[in-house]
């Protein structure tokens, strides 16, 4: 069966992760693989909606589902996994009877029967590059870099509606990221809650727990950590100084998009992956594999032999 | 959860429902407190994750609905991957928060009112829109200096539009039809919606 893409943003696409919107087409762009929106895509609801009620989470959930048959696609790309989550978890629900026809009542229209299936951008650049393949478009090696990968809570938990590998041990970033170059420590902290949505209404609980993880990533002398949630990375990076605050600590830590790391890697200028965006400034970085790239004899910190 | 069990606040059908609406067993629990051991949110919670689960089967229900950890759950479901009786906690603890918030026991209001703010703009404009979410939620919890300190970052990176995306097509109005619906049939039902 052919397989026709339809993609799905996210709100915070428009908003504060625009530098993962842009990296995220930068990226497939490079990688030729065609990123079409869904037709006029609505708000999934997020946290909010399924913290208050699963068949209304499910109604704005279904209604993207929807537009995206209408558009033929079978398959569902998205960046964000809080996208991902709520729109795995309604076209699972969606297989009971009684729930579909409680959501249905909310519906303009009844659901269609059969849904696209959804997974992350992250698993649509895996299926289409293997890390052989990914290698061999590598421009700019991110061999001076020393990253740690954090997925957050969502992207692989819970297993039997993510289906993202192990639960507490997901390693996909890992190998894309050692395709790119890079070396790659081992996080234990990876799938770790960061404090999700609570940075606005319980402020201390996200400082405390994003504090915890940028600690971490600091004391295994990682150059920078890569994400692949907008929530997450707004936690860890623009919220960073909340963090330190309550840590009482300055980390000055990056916390890039993968798709900003996969995207210097292929030769992307940075300028195209939002890399200015960030508020721990990253520029260090590129220097570093500016500094490999062309050859250069300076010492380069941190790298290894 | 020390204290003694005063056995006439003991509510016999609480568990079956609370059973019913997770879809989950909770009489399988037998207090290893693994999911309490793995828990983010343990510190700020009043109740923790393995005691909420021995207040279901005893049907303390009071207790459970008016905790505060109902709230401050984020959701992660590290609780339910380390059950070793494949209890999905965090799906209980979700059905706890409906069944509280269906009663109108909202132990932690700034956290509703957030949520509230969020869904406002979705039902005006079929997206959210990180500014709006934020003048609403500071009017609701007059909480005027939440978040203050990352204003000069956020303007100075110009990641925030101050203007709404409004879905095309009318599909804003759609996605208010579905917020409607939604808001009728909870005030039918009887349910804070
Ligand atoms: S889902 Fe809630 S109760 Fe379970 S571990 Fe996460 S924060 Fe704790
Ligand atoms: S991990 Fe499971 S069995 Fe152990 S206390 Fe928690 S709910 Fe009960």
């Amino acid at each position: 069966m052919k397989t026709t893409v339809a993609y799905y943003p996210g709100c915070s696409a428009h908003g504060f992760s625009v530098d993962y919107e842009k990296s995220t087409q930068a990226v497939c762009g490079a990688l030729g693989i065609r990123l079409n929106d869904i037709p006029d895509w609505n708000c999934c609801g997020s946290t909010p909606a399924h913290a208050v009620d699963t068949e209304l989470s499910a109604a704005l959930c279904v209604r993207n589902l929807d537009n995206a048959v209408k558009a033929d696609a079978n398959e569902l790309l998205t960046p964000c996994p809080s996208c991902l989550s709520n729109l795995r978890h309604a076209a699972k629900r969606m297989e009971d009877p009684r729930f579909r026809a409680r959501v249905d009542e909310l519906l303009d229209n009844p659901a269609p029967a059969v849904f696209p299936e959804v997974i992350s951008v992250m698993q649509g650049i895996a299926r289409r590059f293997d890390a052989n393949a990914l290698a061999e478009r590598v421009k700019k090696p991110l061999k001076p870099l020393r990253l740690a990968t954090y997925y957050g809570c969502l992207m692989s938990r819970p297993a039997e509606i993510m289906d993202f590998g192990d639960p507490e041990n997901p390693t996909l970033m890992e190998s894309m990221l050692t395709a790119c170059g890079a070396e790659v420590v081992d996080f234990p902290l990876k799938t770790v809650c960061c404090g999700a949505s609570f940075g606005i209404p319980e402020r201390a609980v996200t400082a405390r727990l994003s504090g915890r993880i940028l600690a971490l990533a600091a004391d295994m002398r990682a150059d920078a950590l890569v994400v692949a949630c907008p929530l997450c990375q707004m936690n860890l990076d623009l919220r960073q100084k909340q963090a330190e605050h309550a840590a009482d600590a300055i980390f000055a830590m990056p916390v890039l998009y993968f798709t900003q790391a996969m995207g210097l890697a292929l030769g992307v200028p940075p300028g195209r992956l939002g890399i200015e965006k960030l508020r721990v400034n990253a520029n260090g970085l590129i220097d570093k594999i500016e500094a490999a790239a062309s050859g250069s004899t300076a010492p380069v910190e941190g790298s290894r032999p | 959860m020390n204290d003694a069990i005063v056995i006439t606040q003991r509510d016999t059908v609480f568990m079956k429902d609370v059973d019913a609406q997770s879809s989950q067993k909770v009489s399988a629990c037998y207090q290893c407190g693994n999911c309490t051991a793995g828990c983010p949110a343990s510190f700020v919670y009043d109740m923790q994750a393995n005691q909420i689960m021995r207040g279901v089967q005893l049907g303390l229900k009071e207790a459970v609905l008016n905790c505060r950890s109902l709230w401050m759950c984020l959701s992660c479901s590290t609780c339910s991957l380390r059950c070793p009786n494949s209890i999905d906690v965090a799906a209980v603890m979700e059905t706890l928060r409906h069944m509280a918030r269906r009663q109108n026991r909202i132990t932690v209001p700034n956290v509703e009112k957030f949520w509230h703010s969020f869904l406002d703009t979705v039902r005006v404009c079929g997206r959210t829109y990180e500014i709006g979410v934020m003048a609403l939620y500071i009017l609701r919890s007059l909480r005027v200096f939440t978040d203050l300190d990352l204003a000069p970052e956020v303007l100075k990176k110009n990641k925030l539009p101050f203007m709404p995306h409004v879905v095309q097509n009318g599909g804003a109005a759609a996605i208010g039809r579905i917020m409607r619906r939604y808001k009728e049939r909870a005030e039918r039902e009887g349910v804070r919606p």
